[in-house]
């Protein structure tokens, strides 16, 4: 286990170094370099922009020398926990991200327990009674809610609430706890608000698992081996969950990997439409702005979190999975 | 006689290519057939969108600002059934609630028609043309979805969307079919180093959460861009990231196949690596390549939907579905004209097709792969 552990972690070190180089390119991708744009800002403003700083900031960026140089010194500073200076926040950009990463990683946390806790039993039900009106229903459902992008139905349920209800379903927070220190009675208002984007977020990701889960188990109910254990006088709830649905709910664990990164993509732009504090919205302000420093890290942190998900995710799998543990040895 | 039919049957089986059979088991699937007539249908609006929309895209009404739905009468005034006819509409400002509401001219009577004159357009650019399938004269207007805060017809607009939300779809996914058949192929037919940086590659990009990469970017696009270089700009932005999953199936599929044994004899007699991988292998893969086509395209349609209401996708006066949502942006916007919603539907309508036909065709292509 250990071994693989490793050898888990050490593949991981790539990916990441891609990852920083592809986040700094989109850094540097719009024309000129980032203090150009502060010193626009600044004489637009109609303030005098200070000679001596600028040189400070340039060297501190190493804005004068050359492009890998840069990047080494933007990756060095980046390990050592300064992302850099937020130019239209005049703030350090690690002060600016911190809680609203938090909260990201809540959501899309609590939004895959969600739509496994929703798919698991509905694709049992579906496979088990496979064409019941009810199969049909949630087909249709199904069907739809893969088909609706999430940050549209996030509108249309906007619009519902506040047309019909009076009620603003924005936001994760109520007015009083917004900017109030963390607490358990904010804890309590932060799960009071969650569910609402989780839910938003997670539709389209139910659908699809409960797809799987219904083609998965109905393939492993013909199987020669159901028919035995139903032939030994085993009850059928305890053979279908005991044997098939294991079985079944199989690809929910080994596609972690590939379900975070949706997910944060849906929270994203959900959370611009609901106006979460979380990663999205700032993000968007901070594109829209040019605040590439911000934006960089931004994405960056968000790319680091998919990989350490699918690290955590594939720990799982191995733990779960003997055969993952060992076949590791030969050579993945 | 009996028997005699029943091996004519077996016979026209036996003896159905494999495009006939693989129609014959697509036929079967209801929803498929739903999909791709309605697919069809809106290819055929977004080729002809000029004439089917009672109006141009841009047509500002300035007395139909925020004009809601039209309503339809079907019975005139002795509550007689007749031919469909509006009203005449006007905008009434209202100075104690500073609101401008549409209110309707009673006795005026504009039955709807077909080929009516109305805007004149330049017909796919070229032919200058005023009729259009249906609408009303002047001054009367219809506005099937309601009009935006410019008293353009949110119908019309949402047909010329569905034009540059499907060939968005179409251009991107052959972009990234290119790519993805290109680097695929290399990675899954020559293996070795090449394969391990292709597939390196692969797994980087997707680990970024595609729409934060998105938009990271298109922002990066000049704001000074003229809207046609947005326009390509986005589609090449899309398949940069939508190539990964056509590499792989290309891959995938490229290494179970180059282990049979037609490609050894093919390497025997003296083939060409182009010629084996254009002549021998590509068509054995046709069809997959197909159904991994068709289930990219809403993908990308969505996803540029997203970037465009977003306000970093396309600009007007390109009009896609997501620059159409853009203006439904905020909830009081919504909330006062719900209307502005509509444009949902077709992006629904769109995306739920391609999924039914590209389930359809990977149940008939491959009835064993689930």
């Amino acid at each position: 286990m250990l071994a693989y552990l490793i050898r888990r972690i050490m593949i991981m070190i790539p990916t990441l170094i891609a990852i920083s180089i592809i986040s700094f390119t989109i850094i540097q991708l719009p024309p000129g370099d980032f203090l150009t744009t502060y010193v626009a800002q600044l004489t637009a403003s109609g303030e005098t922009v200070d000679q001596a700083e600028l040189e400070s900031l340039r060297t501190r960026f190493g804005l004068d020398q050359p492009m890998y140089i840069q990047y080494l010194k933007w990756a060095w500073n980046f390990i050592h926990g300064d992302f850099g200076h937020s130019f239209e926040w005049n703030k350090p950009v690690s002060e600016l991200i911190g809680e609203r990463l938090g909260l990201t990683v809540v959501i899309s946390v609590s939004t895959l327990l969600f739509t496994w806790a929703v798919s698991i039993p509905i694709g049992i039900y579906s496979a088990v009674r496979q064409y019941s009106w009810l199969d049909y229903i949630l087909t249709v459902l199904g069907f739809i809610g893969l088909a609706t992008p999430n940050f549209l139905l996030a509108l249309v349920l906007l619009w519902v609430s506040y047309a019909y209800f009076g009620l603003s379903i924005g936001g994760l927070f109520s007015p009083h706890f917004a900017d109030a220190p963390w607490s358990l009675a904010k804890v309590v208002d932060l799960l009071e608000h969650v569910w609402i984007p989780v839910i938003i977020v997670g539709l389209a990701h139910t659908a699809k698992f409960i797809r799987i889960i219904r083609g998965n188990l109905l393939d492993e109910l013909r199987k020669p081996y159901v028919v035995t254990a139903r032939a030994k006088g085993l009850s059928e709830t305890r053979l279908i969950l005991k044997y098939p649905v294991r079985v079944a709910i199989n690809p929910l664990v080994s596609t972690i990997g590939w379900t975070l990164p949706e997910l944060i993509s849906g929270i994203a732009i959900t959370a611009v439409v609901l106006n979460l504090p979380t990663t999205g919205p700032l993000l968007l302000c901070a594109l829209m702005s040019q605040d590439m420093q911000l934006a960089g890290t931004f994405i960056m942190f968000l790319s680091c979190l998919t990989v350490v998900g699918t690290l955590i995710s594939d720990i799982l799998l191995a733990w779960v999975d003997p055969r993952i543990r060992f076949g590791a040895r030969e050579g993945l | 006689m009996k028997a005699d039919h029943a091996s004519q049957k077996q016979l026209k089986y036996l003896n159905a290519s494999t495009r006939r059979l693989i129609w014959w088991r697509y036929r079967k699937h209801t929803l498929a057939m739903i999909g791709l007539v309605s697919i069809c249908g809106m290819y055929f609006t977004a080729l002809f969108c000029e004439f089917l929309a009672p109006y141009n895209k841009d047509t500002i009404h300035l007395d139909a600002i925020y004009s809601p739905i039209s309503k339809i009468y079907l019975f005139d005034k002795d509550n007689n059934l007749c031919w469909p006819f509006v009203k005449e509409c006007r905008l009434k400002l209202d100075l104690e609630h500073y609101k401008a509401t549409v209110i309707e001219v009673p006795g005026t009577r504009f039955p709807i028609k077909f080929f009516v004159k109305g805007d004149p357009y330049h017909f796919w650019g070229e032919w200058l043309w005023d009729r259009h399938l249906f609408g009303v004269e002047k001054p009367g207007t219809l506005f099937l979805f309601g009009a935006d805060r410019m008293g353009r017809d949110v119908f019309s607009r949402c047909l010329y969307g569905t034009r540059i939300s499907l060939s968005i779809g179409m251009i991107g996914v052959l972009m990234s079919l290119l790519l993805g058949v290109t680097l695929g192929g290399v990675s899954g037919y020559f293996g070795g180093w090449s394969d391990g940086i292709i597939q390196r590659v692969i797994e980087t990009i997707r680990c970024f959460p595609s729409i934060p990469l998105w938009m990271g970017l298109s922002a990066a696009m000049p704001p000074h861009w003229p809207a046609l270089k947005v326009y390509f700009a986005i589609t090449i932005i899309l398949s940069l990231v939508g190539w990964t999953d056509l590499a792989r199936m290309v891959r995938g599929k490229l290494m179970s196949l180059r282990e049979e044994e037609f490609v050894l004899a093919a390497k025997f007699i003296g083939a060409s690596d182009a010629r084996i991988i254009f002549k021998h292998l590509l068509p054995s893969f046709m069809s997959h390549i197909i159904v991994s086509v068709t289930l990219a395209i809403p993908g990308m349609i969505l996803a540029e939907t997203a970037l465009s209401f977003l306000g970093i996708g396309l600009r007007p006066p390109i009009t896609s579905l997501g620059v159409l949502l853009k203006e439904a942006q905020n909830v009081t916007t919504v909330a006062l004209y719900p209307w502005l919603l509509l444009p949902v539907f077709f992006v629904i309508i769109i995306v739920l097709s391609f999924n039914f036909v590209g389930d359809g065709l990977r149940d008939a292509v491959d009835p064993y792969s689930r």
